[in-house]
């Protein structure tokens, strides 16, 4: 019990000082996430969309496909896209392996499905409510899309948000792309595996609250942004 | 679609090109890939403020284990590799991808184990403590991770007479984790463990554990650095991996680490004048 206790005050210690070194990991962490679920939604709702309401061949095998890829284990991704962005893999020649920029690719790899999953089962049922509507009103699929976004924002932006919470959480893809490099690629969560490493494991724990609390801070503040471009 | 699609890579094609550009106009910087012990240390913590104030270069270190980290560097995503064995490393210039080896510094391996000492190995050389451990079927964590520390505990229960292969029970934990894990893990199930001093000096969850045996000449543990073969890999830094290895092994550069210490120890021996290391 001493160690929550410990883990407690020196995260309230660490958020009073505003220690600068943490500053810069919290920058980081948020940058990449955010960016990262940023890309995997803004490919993943449209996608998500079409699944919904279009047909096509294959159509069923991209639905399971999406569905399986939810259970895809972090550490693999970050293999995958560490053997990508190798100097010896085929897209070496960019040198951004060890960078925040992988990161935020391996991060976007793993929202992407979770986007395209949740965005079509809650398009299947807006779809079917509102669909013959639309084009009842003489809109064609593509252009019918839009207002369907619209009707859906608020399960939209759940897809977005835990998009986010699976990248802000992940550790193992992007200690691996990262290289957790003081300064550069190290943020929340492969700072807290560098700490419990070294045995400090209530300076971990701390850590891990603060994390806590930054995810709470991005999902009311997005809710609440979220009320507000709705106008309510 | 297909316009789609080509458009699409060439906007990625696009960003990655900017954001890499951007990555390598930070000339000055590399990439080393060396132990977890020199991290967990708090070494380098402690030495690249000081190799950034003194020679411009932005060192960013891999904490990989020596057994990954050379592999970073066969791979060519590191310029430097600075690790603890040997042998491997000698197989790694053979093989063409290093270029040159510079012994850097030394410390010592030391057998951890709980204060109770159930296997009675207080004291002991290393050898007949391993015997007695195996002996006992006493807990024991390994690192089983190919790491420097993992290969030296092979090497030492080979040493010992003990079969690790034929012998190994429920006793023997291989977790294929870095030090510090390995240390938590002996920690919360009061296990014996191999540890490299410096990782043990700067550990702090100990629980119940204290160094056993220590001093023996078979525990001695040699770090070296190597340049990453430019000649296999053109995207080397060559200028500025090899302008890091001279600070290392400079007088300036050994004195920087003698001077780290916890508690007033010493946690690394510079060594870089000993031809044989």
């Amino acid at each position: 019990m001493n160690d929550f206790a410990h883990a407690l005050e020196t995260a309230a210690s660490l958020i009073g000082h505003l220690d600068a070194e943490l500053c810069e990991i919290v920058a980081l962490s948020l940058g990449v996430s955010l960016t990262a679920s940023g890309f995997a939604f803004v490919l993943g709702a449209p996608l998500g969309t079409a699944l919904a309401i279009y047909r096509f061949r294959g159509k069923g095998a991209l639905i399971v496909a999406a569905n399986a890829l939810l259970g895809l284990p972090p550490v693999v991704v970050g293999l995958a896209v560490y053997l990508l962005l190798s100097r010896s893999g085929p897209l070496g020649s960019l040198g951004i392996l060890f960078t925040p920029t992988a990161m935020i690719i391996a991060q976007a790899c793993l929202g992407l499905p979770i986007v395209v999953a949740l965005v079509h089962r809650m398009m299947v049922d807006v779809w079917a409510t509102y669909g013959d509507a639309l084009l009842a009103d003489g809109a064609s699929r593509p252009r019918a899309t839009w207002p369907l976004m619209c009707i859906a924002r608020d399960g939209l932006l759940t897809a977005f948000l835990a998009a986010f919470g699976r990248a802000i959480a992940e550790v193992g893809a992007i200690i691996i792309v990262g290289g957790n490099i003081r300064g550069y690629t190290r943020t929340m969560t492969t700072a807290i595996a560098l700490e419990t490493s070294k045995g400090e494991l209530s300076f971990a724990l701390a850590l891990g609250l603060i994390l806590v609390i930054i995810s709470l801070t991005v999902s009311a503040l997005s809710l609440f942004f979220g009320r507000v471009i709705a106008g309510r | 679609m297909n316009r789609w699609l080509s458009s699409f890579r060439t906007v990625t094609v696009a960003v990655l090109t900017l954001l890499s550009a951007q990555a390598s106009a930070q000339d000055q910087s590399i990439v080393v890939a060396s132990t977890t012990s020199t991290q967990d240390s708090g070494l380098f913590g402690y030495l690249l403020p000081i190799v950034r104030q003194t020679t411009g270069i932005e060192v960013k270190v891999l904490a990989q284990g020596t057994g990954q980290a050379l592999d970073t560097a066969r791979r060519g995503d590191a310029d430097v590799v600075f690790v603890h064995a040997k042998s491997a490393e000698e197989k790694f210039l053979a093989e063409g991808f290093g270029v040159k080896r510079y012994p850097v510094m030394y410390n010592d391996f030391v057998v951890i184990g709980p204060k109770s000492d159930p296997a009675g190995i207080k004291g002991k050389d290393v050898l007949t403590a391993l015997q007695m451990i195996r002996t006992k079927a006493a807990p024991f964590v390994s690192r089983g991770d190919r790491s420097g520390t993992n290969l030296a505990e092979l090497a030492l229960w080979k040493d010992a007479g003990v079969d690790i292969a034929k012998d190994r029970g429920p006793w023997y934990k291989e977790i294929g984790q870095g030090m510090g894990a390995a240390l938590n893990i002996a920690s919360a199930s009061n296990a014996y463990v191999l540890s490299d001093r410096g990782t043990w000096l700067a550990f702090r969850n100990r629980g119940d554990l204290a160094i056993l045996v220590e001093g023996d000449k078979r525990l001695f543990n040699q770090y070296g650095v190597m340049l990453v073969n430019p000649a296999k890999h053109p995207t080397v830094k060559k200028d500025a991996g090899q302008r890091f290895i001279d600070w290392l092994v400079s007088p300036e550069g050994q004195n920087a680490i003698a001077g780290y210490k916890i508690n007033g120890r010493q946690l690394f021996y510079p060594n870089a004048n000993d031809p044989n290391a």
